[in-house]
């Protein structure tokens, strides 16, 4: 006890404050930075600010989902979840099947997450076993499969057997690239309960979604198997120690993150208005994965707080960039710019970071 | 028999695209000469692209996803001579020059983040390749007209900002290096034949250790092809109409015969050393980090002269999405011809470029005459590259546990 | 100093302190040209450390250097990295083989030390571009190895070859450098054959008569008497004795190395042979890298206290790894009257065995998260407790962890800034305390404790010794103590099995006499 106390008053303000910053995260600090200087640079050109939030409210609604798929990978420690797509296209087999039944409404939305919710545990399961078997490549294999599984399914959408005319190409065979959801489930979320405060439109359905979807997953985790599943994360030799199967809890992860991203694609899709099939998914695990880490997550760990207050910061850049870009000069591909370096760079600098541990 | 089947499990990978590519041929319906020019073209443009990623495998690096970086570096350089209108082998070799700093740049930088992410290198580069695409993306479609002067109304949009999406390089680069020389197939197989005759002819008469089973097939091979090659001259069939560009091949020959001495030399010796084992290199008084620093920039290097001397064969390339896919498309290649991302021969990237560019030509037309829609034979093609990487990948890192496994139960 | 050669090796009055521990105490070593002389000490002697300061490693450097003086060939040398050493004429065959299994003897033996030659590309691009001279290489890899008189091809791919093989490949790269005048060998015959470590020891000898000199540390005494001209007895750092072959016995050695002076706790006399056999091991087998176990029989009393010593390496560690299902084994144990599953944690931990594993850091903490989560989480897993019913489903109880890790932070002394403190924060001994309390919160009947005072300044050594000693005496619990300290192990066991090669080779009790512990440990013989 004495020990830690000398210690601790060796330790000056100053250091405690930089080492408060440096724990935050440089690149955290750089991107709260950018978002702000948009931000200032929207005002400076009366681009109405109301609008922004609104717009950046929905963007958070129809990501944080997506996003929230990584925490399960990350915590029970198979990694950024990079095999996102392969939940993605659950979640869109789901959406086709709904159209297909020629639901509507919510009704629509809730049985298309009901229908890809049993495709998701399939799949998920599949590739949680392949994840066992390359453990420490998770990510560069789950990058692979993600795309070949993509491409394979893009066969699918060609060839499986969907009748609905609403989804057909006007010639030739398959399911068009993007099926409009208007009139089936085409912003039920957002529409629900929604309201405007100051001008700002809150998407108050969208966002109780969101919130239920993170209580649910928070409550998750302080049940027996949510905690046994972090400690594989945390530690697989205490896991093993403590008598808890590491490798099916991977499993269990894997296929919880695949749900999640099977949900999340349908909630990103309700807002969107379209269901984007064929090689959409492909790059979505990394905008995901770019939004956990700029939310302060590492490859290790992640907390619920990471996944919202990071897809707030990262949509909130993707949603004012594009307006102020286009007042500046007509730099249209600007957004698209800076997501893909933004998020890419994000991902650069979690992989560079040393080990786990501090 | 054994043998036989070790030759097979060892080689599965390729021998299962060698079916696919013959049954693809079959059913596509086209024919030999005509194939034989898309080919041939196919592999002038690529070969060097592929073998550029041998050097980091052999320093340990794995599949080096990053070569986007070489070739972004070549394609810039291209950008300013076409810009300048230098054409011909001039051009080709001022763009070499010119990306050559460049592409030392980019490979120190790259080399330097990896020895960061040890243990995490293929997904680094793999991301590397993105996040320089959006940089690349930044200078060539915002910068250049608004903060570098650029005026030239051919490259760059009416805007005046922003290079247009493709570049044709007709009159400019565009076969510089392939017209050189170019020869008809059937002469240049037997002029082939005979070098390899000769050439193994001498070495078996300096020494005898060469096995005669090998020597009587190498033999039999260069006759077949002198024979077939005069044959076809001799009755002017359509193959004379399949012109090789000689030159392009040459510097593909080169770089072949460069990767085999560099193998020998002692920085190689080191190279292989570190891919190894880099505790033991470190103990040996190797410095690790420089060596693969090193491996990197060369990749990064040979990877933008792949790049130049890919696009001059196809003469058009589409200014943001040209090097994009030349990594991912390389690796597949070189996976198919039976490398893992422990092992990469020179003969492997032959062989993978040659049945990757094989299933590449016949997939779309199999996949309109067997199902009515090329598309699907374009899904086809997408899936295999993407299939083939990821399964070697986890093969790679199974066997790797069972031999981590295998090896804590011997140590008892 | 029966020997009138010269002086190779003389190192002066050498200590070293790590963080203010002193592990090295004016340590005097001198070796003459073509002498053979033994190093002996149990771990943590001291040999690693002087072996560490003689080849300059960075771990000395970084943590400030040493005292003392190191004379080479009569000259005063400083040297600050292996490199130093090497270019001096001082090599090392390592206990672990340094060697590419995908390369050829040649390859190895050369490796970065190959011949090269000039070719065109090189004299303008640098030496690097030097072609390898496969001829001269392989033509003094076959000169090394017939120095050894060893009959193994120099293209032959080490993959392949018996692991004495190996060995003589290392010598062999040591030997291929010109100027060698010391080599050192570091337990060089641990892991070949009898026939094989006959062998080595004969080419020592031949070695030495060329005038090489050569540092010989072995646990195995009838090698060291065998083969060496001088012997240096290290204990806790201190240098015991320095004795000529002539003048010393192997039990003189044995006793000399072990030789603790016994602060006995005072601890009651049991009369175990009344006590019922609660924990009964017939042929363990366990696959545990670095620490196998080949067949151990034991019988653990009920209420005993039962130490497990040996040497690093033999086999102690993988005991209670192997009984709580972490590796691989095989046998037959029972735990009160019933079968015990093996290589099935979770079963293992129900039936009311607990562990406290010798890597705390690695195996017995989740660093990062809170002590009372580290207290309680094997608890949760294994018996569902600090859980609360929410119907469909059941979370973590707060109030209940929060009041069952604030009783054990008080029972144990757990010095930390609450039970939210992350326990990477903590002190060794206190983290220690951490793994017992999580112990605790099993409700063990018998509990493994693998190396408790590892890394633990010495004042917490004893409270957690003292806590072992309460836990045994007041509640009754069967303890298995497993440890490198012997000391520790007499100090509170009620019985001492030393370990060797895998194999029990005796149960002592804590006052039997030093040599016998010694010998035991040095796998001389078994005594019954």
């Amino acid at each position: 006890m004495q020990y830690d106390n000398k210690k601790s008053q060796t330790t000056t303000m100053l250091e405690q404050i930089l080492k408060k910053i440096r724990s935050f995260g440089i690149p955290r600090i750089i991107i709260i930075l950018f978002l702000l200087s948009l931000w200032i640079s929207a005002a400076f050109l009366s681009i109405p600010f109301p609008a922004l939030l609104s717009d950046t409210f929905v963007r958070l609604g129809m990501n944080t989902v997506l996003t929230l798929s990584m925490l399960p990978s990350i915590l029970v420690g198979t990694s950024l979840f990079f095999g996102l797509p392969l939940g993605i296209i659950c979640g869109l087999l789901g959406g086709v099947m709904s159209i297909e039944l020629n639901l509507k409404g919510l009704t629509a939305f809730f049985a298309a997450i009901g229908f890809s919710i049993p495709l998701a545990i399939l799949v998920g399961y599949g590739y949680g076993l392949l994840l066992n078997r390359v453990k420490g490549s998770e990510m560069t294999v789950g990058t692979y499969v993600g795309f070949a599984f993509v491409s394979l399914m893009s066969f699918g959408w060609v060839t499986l057997p969907f009748k609905n005319p609403e989804m057909a190409w006007a010639i030739g065979k398959g399911i068009r690239v993007t099926v409009s959801l208007e009139g089936r489930f085409s912003n039920v979320l957002n529409k629900l309960w929604a309201f405007e405060l100051y001008g700002i439109k809150i998407p108050t359905g969208a966002l109780v979604f969101l919130g239920v979807m993170c209580l649910i997953m928070g409550l998750f985790l302080r049940t027996r198997t949510g905690l046994a599943m972090q400690e594989c994360g945390m530690n697989p030799k205490f896991a093993k120690a403590s008598g808890i199967d590491v490798d099916r809890m991977r499993i269990l992860g894997t296929i919880i993150s695949t749900i999640l991203g099977a949900i999340g694609i349908l909630t990103y899709a309700q807002g969107f208005g379209f269901l984007q099939l064929y090689e959409a998914p492909m790059y979505m695990g990394f905008i995901a994965a770019a939004a956990i880490l700029i939310g302060g997550a590492t490859l290790k760990t992640a907390k619920i707080s990471h996944v919202i207050i990071g897809t707030f910061l990262f949509q909130g850049i993707l949603v004012v960039a594009l307006p102020v870009a286009n007042t500046v000069a007509t730099l249209g591909s600007l957004a698209e710019i800076s997501r893909i370096i933004v998020s890419n760079g994000i991902i650069l600098y979690a992989l560079a970071q040393k080990g786990g541990n501090e | 028999m054994t043998q036989v089947r070790r030759f097979l499990t060892n080689n599965a990978v390729s021998i299962l695209f060698v079916v696919i590519g013959v049954l693809g041929l079959r059913v596509s319906g086209l024919s030999l000469p005509f194939f034989l020019e898309d080919i041939v073209n196919r592999l002038a443009r690529n070969s060097f692209m592929v073998l550029s990623l041998i050097i980091p495998v052999l320093a340990g690096l794995g599949l080096n996803f990053a070569i986007v970086l070489g070739a972004m570096a070549g394609q810039a350089a291209i950008i300013v001579v076409t810009h300048w209108k230098i054409p011909g082998l001039g051009g080709i070799l001022l763009s070499i020059l010119l990306a050559f700093p460049l592409a030392v740049v980019l490979g120190i930088l790259t080399g330097r983040l990896l020895n960061r992410a040890r243990g995490k290198e293929m997904i680094t580069t793999l991301i590397l390749g993105f996040f320089s695409n959006g940089i690349y993306q930044l200078v060539f479609l915002l910068l250049v007209g608004s903060v570098i002067p650029m005026k030239n109304d051919v490259l760059v949009l009416s805007s005046g900002v922003g290079l247009r999406t493709s570049i044709d390089l007709t009159g400019g680069l565009k076969n510089g290096l392939d017209d050189l020389l170019r020869i008809p197939f059937p002469v240049c197989a037997a002029v082939t034949g005979i070098v390899l005759l000769g050439v193994y002819l001498t070495r078996f008469f300096r020494r005898r250790s060469v096995r005669l089973g090998k020597m009587v097939g190498i033999g039999l091979l260069a006759l077949f092809l002198i024979g077939w090659g005069l044959f076809q001259v001799y009755t002017r069939s359509m193959f004379n109409f399949v012109r090789v560009p000689v030159g392009t091949f040459l510097i593909v020959l080169g770089l072949c015969v460069f990767i085999t001495f560099f193998t020998r030399t002692k920085l190689g010796q080191d190279m292989r050393t570190v891919g190894q084992d880099r505790h033991i290199a470190e103990v040996a008084g190797i410095d690790s980090d420089r060596i693969r620093i090193i491996a990197m920039v060369m990749s990064t290097v040979l990877a933008s002269i792949g790049q130049i001397v890919f696009l001059q064969n196809l003469g058009t390339f589409s200014t943001y999405g040209s090097h994009e896919q030349a990594g991912m498309f390389a690796i597949a290649a070189l996976l198919i011809g039976g490398a893992s991302v422990a092992k990469a021969t020179i003969g492997q990237a032959l062989l993978g470029t040659l049945l990757f560019h094989t299933m590449f030509i016949v997939s779309p037309l199999a996949g309109r005459t067997l199902f009515g829609d090329a598309q699907l034979g374009e899904f086809f093609r997408a899936f295999v590259a993407y299939g083939i990487i990821g399964l070697s990948l986890a093969l790679h890192s199974w066997k790797k546990q069972m031999q981590a496994r295998e090896e804590a139960r011997r140590s008892v | 100093m029966e020997r009138n050669g010269r002086s190779v090796l003389e190192m002066k009055n050498i200590s070293k302190e790590f963080y203010g521990n002193k592990v090295l105490k004016g340590i005097n070593l001198s070796v003459q040209e073509g002498e053979i002389h033994g190093i002996v000490g149990e771990n943590g002697a001291g040999k690693s450390t002087l072996m560490n300061i003689l080849f300059g490693m960075s771990v000395i450097h970084s943590t400030g250097g040493f005292e003392g003086s190191i004379e080479f060939l009569g000259k005063p040398v400083r040297i600050s990295s292996p490199f130093d050493a090497m270019a001096l004429g001082i090599g090392m065959v390592h206990q672990e083989f340094m060697l590419i299994p995908g390369y050829s003897v040649t390859e190895n033996i050369k490796l970065n030390r190959e011949i090269t030659k000039d070719n065109f590309f090189s004299k303008i691009l640098g030496p690097g571009l030097r072609t390898l001279d496969w001829d001269s290489m392989g033509q003094d890899a076959k000169r090394a190895l017939s120095k050894l008189e060893m009959d193994i091809d120099e293209w032959a791919r080490i993959a392949g070859l018996p692991v004495g093989h190996m060995q003589f490949v290392e010598i062999a790269r040591e030997l291929d450098k010109q100027n060698l005048k010391l080599l050192v060998f570091d337990e060089p015959t641990a892991v070949l054959t009898e026939s094989e470590a006959d062998r080595l020891l004969s080419t020592l000898r031949k070695l030495a008569e060329t005038g090489i000199s050569i540092l010989f540390i072995t646990h195995r005494l009838h090698e060291i008497m065998e083969v060496c001209d001088r012997i240096t007895v290290l204990r806790d750092g201190v240098q015991v004795a320095t004795k000529s072959k002539s003048e010393t016995t192997i039990e003189e050695l044995a006793r000399l190395m072990v030789g603790h002076s016994i602060e006995s706790v005072g601890k009651r006399k049991v009369n175990l042979s009344e006590r019922k056999t609660i924990l009964k091991v017939r042929d363990l087998r366990v696959l545990m890298p670095g620490e196998t176990v080949q067949k151990v029989d034991l019988d653990i009393k009920e209420g005993e206290i039962f130490g497990i010593g040996g040497l690093a390496g033999q086999g102690k560690i993988g005991i209670a790894n192997g009984i709580m299902g972490l590796y691989d084994s095989s046998g037959s144990v029972e735990f009160d009257d019933k079968l015990l599953p093996l290589n099935n944690p979770r079963e293992v931990l129900k039936r009311g065995l607990a562990f406290l594993s010798e890597d705390r850091r690695g195996v017995g903490l989740l660093l990062d998260m809170s002590v009372e989560m580290n207290i309680v989480a094997p608890a949760i897993e294994i018996h569902r407790k600090f859980l609360k019913d929410m119907g469909v489903f059941s979370v973590l109880d707060r109030s209940q962890i929060r009041a069952f890790a604030q009783d054990m932070i008080q029972k144990l002394d757990i010095r930390c800034l609450g039970p939210d403190q992350p326990v990477k924060r903590l002190s060794g001994g206190n983290q220690q305390k951490v793994c017992i309390a999580k112990a605790l919160a099993l409700e063990p009947k018998l509990l493994f404790v693998s190396e408790p005072t590892r890394g633990i300044d010495i004042g917490a050594k004893k409270r957690v010794l003292d806590t072992l000693v309460e836990l045994n005496q007041k509640n009754g619990m069967t303890i298995v103590l497993t440890s490198s300290e012997l000391a520790e192990l007499r100090s509170i066991c009620d019985r001492i099995a030393i370990i060797s090669e895998g194999r029990v080779m005796g149960i002592l009790d804590p006052d039997a006499e030093d040599a016998q512990f010694g010998l035991l440990m040095a796998g001389e013989y078994a005594v019954r």
